[in-house]
């Protein structure tokens, strides 16, 4: 991974539509979605996407720790976003910050809307997302990580749960930012979306946009997060995938 | 068929049963597993998760912490597993429970009832079941249990049979192995085998021709015969045999729930 180094803001878009990198302006980076890469956690999964990688695992349903935030009625979903000092060019500071506390609300918060938490009461399903590498949309590739690693982990929910960034790169609304453009560009705009019900449970911006563009970009994000559900869905094929139809009995 | 959250059942008029919930006349399914019409309900029998117990399960549990009346165990549920003193075969006197079991000992319980809050009432009365001494503790994936038993325990009793060492399969995951390290060793080995791809056909032939490749040709020296190490732990197999039956009565119920998958 290269330092920016420029001062001066770098050409986001072309005159022929290109960013920076050589995408279209409704193309996504390259993703890669490994499901269960971790073995002692109960589900897991690592995801590469442009130059992210995110380790996720989930523990859980399990015993609350600490006790008093036990609920009597469902389970608590607990989440711990971090990333590693080496994940990005200047190293981070290791540790708890306001940035990935707020992350790490908006994702339980993501999850306690479609986890059937009701199904396992005084217990706690706990969700640690680790990232490597970070190169814009960490939060997003962090929950595509998360929510496949749930499902590894057996823990019953509406449905997976896609995310993508949309933003504003050199006046035109483009689909999942990498660094540079994050950086230098107008608006982020990142979302996570139900497929099965098409609600979005996830949605923040930073920067500025038009409510007509607003709205464009929500209908970009929202296919964006088809396209991921579906290599969502085939990681999970792979990695249970067996020969005779029915799973029968070996 | 494998289905994921999210995907949508073909529903023949039929209700949603566990592993689906339903929206709008449309069932789908909340957790990743094989889908099982079991008329008037379809429901999707999960392939991977925590161990949900049913009760009459034998599972391996691990002290977590001790109380004057009861002991708390780890038996990989959602919930720590009360163990009352009166359940056991022990005469436990109030404030005595240490002197029998301390924080991580293993032992062999079954679960009793379960009530809706999901406490789990366990007892160390019955055939089989006990504190366990020495041996290692190996865990899968509790839904691939019943490939370690296979039918009426014979994958089971292949693994003994190869490798002399003593076995305690628990329902919830958690295998107890004793004997030799190298017994030890490759029973794990293989345990981890069927939790791996434990979903593929041909695993009974895989395990048979992995045990035949790692049979010892002599750990002691060159100049023992190929037979005589097998003679060695002749009397650990004995003991296995008790294991194996305890593995049978399993058996049945597990290959139930194989019939239940197709």
């Amino acid at each position: 991974m290269g330092s920016v180094g420029a001062k001066e803001v770098p050409v986001l878009l072309t005159p022929d539509g290109r960013r920076i990198d050589g995408r279209t302006l409704d193309e996504l980076r390259p993703i890669r979605i490994e499901a269960g890469a971790l073995h002692q956690a109960d589900g897991s999964a690592f995801v590469e996407w442009g130059a992210n990688k995110v380790m996720a695992a989930v523990y859980g349903p399990r015993e609350v720790h600490p006790r008093h935030l036990q609920q009597n009625n469902k389970a608590v979903i607990q989440c711990r976003y971090n990333m590693a000092a080496f994940s990005v060019d200047e190293r981070k500071r290791p540790g708890l910050d306001r940035r990935s506390q707020e992350i790490s609300k908006v994702i339980a918060e993501a999850f306690e809307s479609v986890v059937f938490a009701e199904e396992y009461p005084r217990t706690s399903i706990d969700i640690y997302i680790e990232v490597l590498q970070a190169n814009a949309g960490t939060r997003c590739a962090g929950l595509v990580a998360a929510s496949v690693a749930l499902a590894d982990a057996g823990i019953p929910m509406v449905d997976l749960l896609p995310a993508v960034a949309v933003g504003k790169v050199g006046g035109a609304i483009a689909l999942d930012l990498r660094k540079e453009e994050d950086n230098y560009g107008e608006a982020d705009l990142p979302m996570a979306l139900v497929p099965q019900s098409g609600r979005l449970v996830l949605l923040q911006m930073e920067g500025h946009m038009t409510e007509e563009e607003l709205a464009r970009s929500l209908d970009l994000g929202v296919q964006g997060c088809r396209t991921i559900y579906e290599k969502m869905k085939a990681a999970l094929r792979e990695r249970y995938a067996v020969g005779p139809p029915a799973g029968g009995a070996a | 068929m494998l289905v994921l959250p999210g995907e949508e059942i073909p529903n023949q008029g039929l209700k949603p049963g566990p592993g689906t919930y339903r929206v709008g006349g449309k069932v789908y399914a909340s957790v990743l597993g094989f889908l099982s019409p079991r008329p008037p309900f379809v429901q999707v029998i999960p392939l991977s998760g925590r161990y949900i117990p049913k009760p009459n399960d034998v599972v391996v549990g691990t002290v977590t912490d001790v109380q004057s009346t009861f002991w708390l165990l780890d038996i990989g549920a959602p919930r720590w597993a009360p163990l009352h003193m009166t359940g056991t075969p022990w005469k436990v006197d109030v404030g005595e429970t240490e002197r029998f079991l301390k924080v991580g000992d293993a032992v062999v319980v079954q679960v009793e009832n379960l009530d809706a809050t999901g406490r789990i009432g366990v007892t160390m009365n019955g055939e089989g079941l006990g504190k366990l001494e020495g041996g290692t503790i190996v865990t899968i994936t509790a839904a691939r249990i019943a490939r370690v038993v296979g039918r009426s325990g014979s994958m089971i009793q292949t693994i003994t049979r190869h490798t002399g060492a003593r076995v305690a399969v628990g329902q919830n995951g958690r295998i107890w192995v004793d004997g030799a390290p190298e017994a030890i060793r490759r029973v794990s080995a293989v345990l981890h085998m069927i939790d791996e791809d434990g979903q593929r056909p041909g695993l009974t032939e895989r395990v048979e021709s992995y045990l035949l490749a790692t049979m010892p040709t002599g750990p002691t020296g060159p100049t023992v015969p190929r037979t005589e190490p097998r003679d060695e732990p002749a009397p650990r197999g004995a003991v296995a045999t008790d294991d194996d039956d305890e593995a049978d009565e399993d058996g049945p119920d597990e290959s139930g729930s194989d019939s239940d998958s197709n």
